[in-house]
């Protein structure tokens, strides 16, 4: 029984360090954490979590983020949810090759984008905006949202469809409410994966951005005083950026298990 | 009300679905497709529904030309052969959803959703969604659904074949009284003789997506056009032979020859091909079952009050089917006795002759 439970708990350990590593960092001092090992802070201080939210380059670091986030959720996921629909109900000429070519896309790494995207949207006056950045974003995310959707809208039977429209049901209305709250698993699931990605994703985030809508990965990395790196800071900057992610997991788990046993996440 | 369908027809690509078509089907009575699994069932009622576009011809309901219109449009209703229902509604607002949509008022939903709900009793579980109700109940909560607006068209796709033997039975007996009286076009597709037989009115038999035969169940159960509709209309399977005639008699094979009477009699001598259904094949002999065979019995099953027996007589497999048990040992050459005044005669062409 207890060799049973060794495994999972090193296991959890294991993977628990880096991630307590960094949240002791954050509520140590600069010096503490520069003079040596220690496994608990020695002297507790929030300085660190104090200068993030009370310095505007930082916390709006967070809320350009959480903009661009927020908005290249919704487009993917509106975007994704017709194209889905017409994948799982009708068959048209090159579907199954147009499903294919949609998930490559997400096979193409994000450098090969940028300088394209960076050039575009100069020239068009989108550059520093946060809808340059969701708009970035919707080349990764909108394919995974129609193969994650079009899972979903595929478990559900045709005949539904059928007898709506024989009710009286109109498309649009059929759509809104009865169909999407049928799927409404398949669209917290998707979500959280654009989410998420778009959440994580830097490079393009970096390059499209100057001041306007610098993204928190951004204002990370230029954070160097001339006494060096502030670690501590740096490491409150980074647990805050977990927690954005934790509480997402937080509220779609069931779904996302849903999501495993279709087999599309 | 009537729904008429004038040459209609349904291809996909190169494959026919539905052949042409010509069918009047009225209210006041089932009308029955009767065919087995891919024989275009579905499909003409999707046709009819307005849920598939037309290859060819119209579809009429009430004298008015409906060909174009969608099922939206068509005041219709419709039940599947899987328990359909809104899975996030509770069982009162899935009933209800057909008259919110044509803008009944309040009271009178609840009214009439009360009233089809009681008759589907279904009462007790308005509050519930449908996936915490049994199959059975689920499929009364689609039914309450269909017969909850007053459609000029009731479409029922095997909505029994998902439900157990005595829930089937159950709701077999309660769907004529519940369609009675609403005059609505009631069809329902069936793979099961049996149910044509038992809610009656008319049926169509169909195969490959061909209606063979149309008209009242009990004539065409009895005077099946050709053979193809004498095999949709018999379960287990219809037994043929191919027999010779000379003169009075019929020879069926070295040992089996009778002499015929009726009809038969008058044909003239050639080789025509003779159907009998299995009920009409009997191990013992009876004051109809007169004429006698041999075979080698295969496979014998029992259910309830029944023994059928598959056997093999010079290459035709035959089944007899016979109230009570019979002892049948497998591999053994028994007797059985075949009706005469029961035998299909059909022209090598397929059409029935006597």
């Amino acid at each position: 029984m207890r060799m049973r439970n060794l495994v999972p708990i090193l296991y959890i350990l294991f993977l628990m360090l880096p991630i307590y590593w960094l949240v002791a960092m954050s509520f140590k001092t600069t010096n503490e954490i520069l003079s040596g090992f220690s496994l608990f802070p020695q002297t507790w201080t929030f300085e660190n979590y104090i200068a993030i939210f009370t310095d505007p380059t930082w916390y709006w670091g967070y809320i350009n983020s959480i903009i661009y986030v927020t908005l290249n959720t919704v487009i993917s996921v509106s975007v994704a949810l017709p194209a889905a629909y017409a994948f799982s109900r009708y068959s048209f000429v090159g579907d199954k090759h147009l499903f294919f070519w949609l998930l490559t896309n997400r096979m193409a790494p994000a450098a090969v984008f940028a300088l394209p995207f960076f050039q575009l949207y100069s020239a068009v006056g989108l550059f520093d905006t946060h809808l340059a950045v969701a708009l970035a974003h919707c080349l990764f995310n909108v394919p995974l949202a129609v193969w994650i959707l079009e899972g979903f809208m595929s478990g559900v039977p045709k005949e539904l469809d059928e007898t709506a429209y024989v009710d009286g049901y109109s498309f649009p209305r059929f759509f809104m409410t009865i169909f999407l709250p049928a799927i409404k698993s398949g669209v917290g699931v998707a979500a959280f994966f654009c989410f998420m990605f778009s959440w994580v994703e830097m490079l393009l985030s970096k390059t499209l951005t100057a001041v306007e809508a610098k993204p928190i990965a951004a204002v990370m990395t230029r954070t160097a005083s001339s006494a060096g790196y502030e670690l501590g800071l740096l490491a409150a900057a980074g647990t805050l950026t977990i927690i954005p992610g934790a509480i997402v997991i937080y509220f779609v788990r069931n779904y996302i298990a849903k999501g495993f046993a279709l087999g599309r996440v | 009300m009537s729904l008429q369908l004038k040459n209609v027809s349904k291809r996909v690509g190169s494959i026919t679905h539905v052949k042409e078509t010509t069918l009047s089907l009225e209210p006041g009575h089932f009308n029955v497709l009767l065919g087995e699994t891919g024989s275009g069932k579905t499909s003409l009622i999707k046709l009819m529904a307005g849920l598939d576009s037309l290859a060819t011809g119209e579809i009429i309901i009430n004298g008015k030309d409906v060909s174009s219109l969608s099922a939206q449009k068509r005041n219709i209703s419709l039940v599947h052969q899987f328990f359909v229902n809104y899975p996030h509604m509770t069982v009162f607002d899935n009933i209800a959803s057909p008259l919110k949509i044509a803008g009944v008022a309040k009271s009178e939903i609840a009214d009439r959703v009360a009233e089809a709900a009681k008759l589907m009793k279904l009462d007790p579980y308005l509050q519930r969604n449908p996936h915490e109700l049994s199959g059975g109940q689920q499929q009364r909560c689609a039914l309450a659904r269909a017969i909850v607006k007053e459609s000029d068209a009731v479409f029922l796709d095997e909505p029994l074949a998902n439900l157990d033997y005595k829930l089937r039975e159950e709701l077999r007996d309660q769907l004529p009284e519940l369609f009675a009286g609403r005059g609505a076009v009631v069809v329902y597709a069936t793979s099961e003789p049996e149910e044509a037989l038992l809610l009656g009115g008319r049926t169509a038999l169909m195969t490959d997506g061909n209606v063979v035969q149309f008209g009242p169940t009990a004539e065409i159960y009895r005077q099946p056009k050709d053979l193809d509709a004498a095999k949709v209309f018999s379960n287990p399977p219809i037994n043929t032979a191919e027999v010779s005639k000379q003169g009075n008699e019929v020879i069926l094979n070295d040992q089996t020859r009778w002499t015929l009477s009726g009809a038969a009699a008058g044909l003239s001598d050639g080789i025509y091909t003779l159907a009998i259904r299995p009920h009409h094949v009997m191990p013992v002999e009876t004051a109809h079952n007169t004429v006698r065979l041999e075979g080698h019995v295969q496979v014998t099953e029992l259910s309830g009050s029944e023994s059928s027996a598959h056997f093999d007589m010079d290459g035709q497999s035959w089944v007899s089917l016979s109230p009570g048990v019979h002892p049948y040992f497998v591999g053994e050459v028994h007797t059985f006795y075949l009706d005469p005044n029961h035998c299909f005669f059909f022209a090598p062409s397929g059409e029935l002759v006597a």
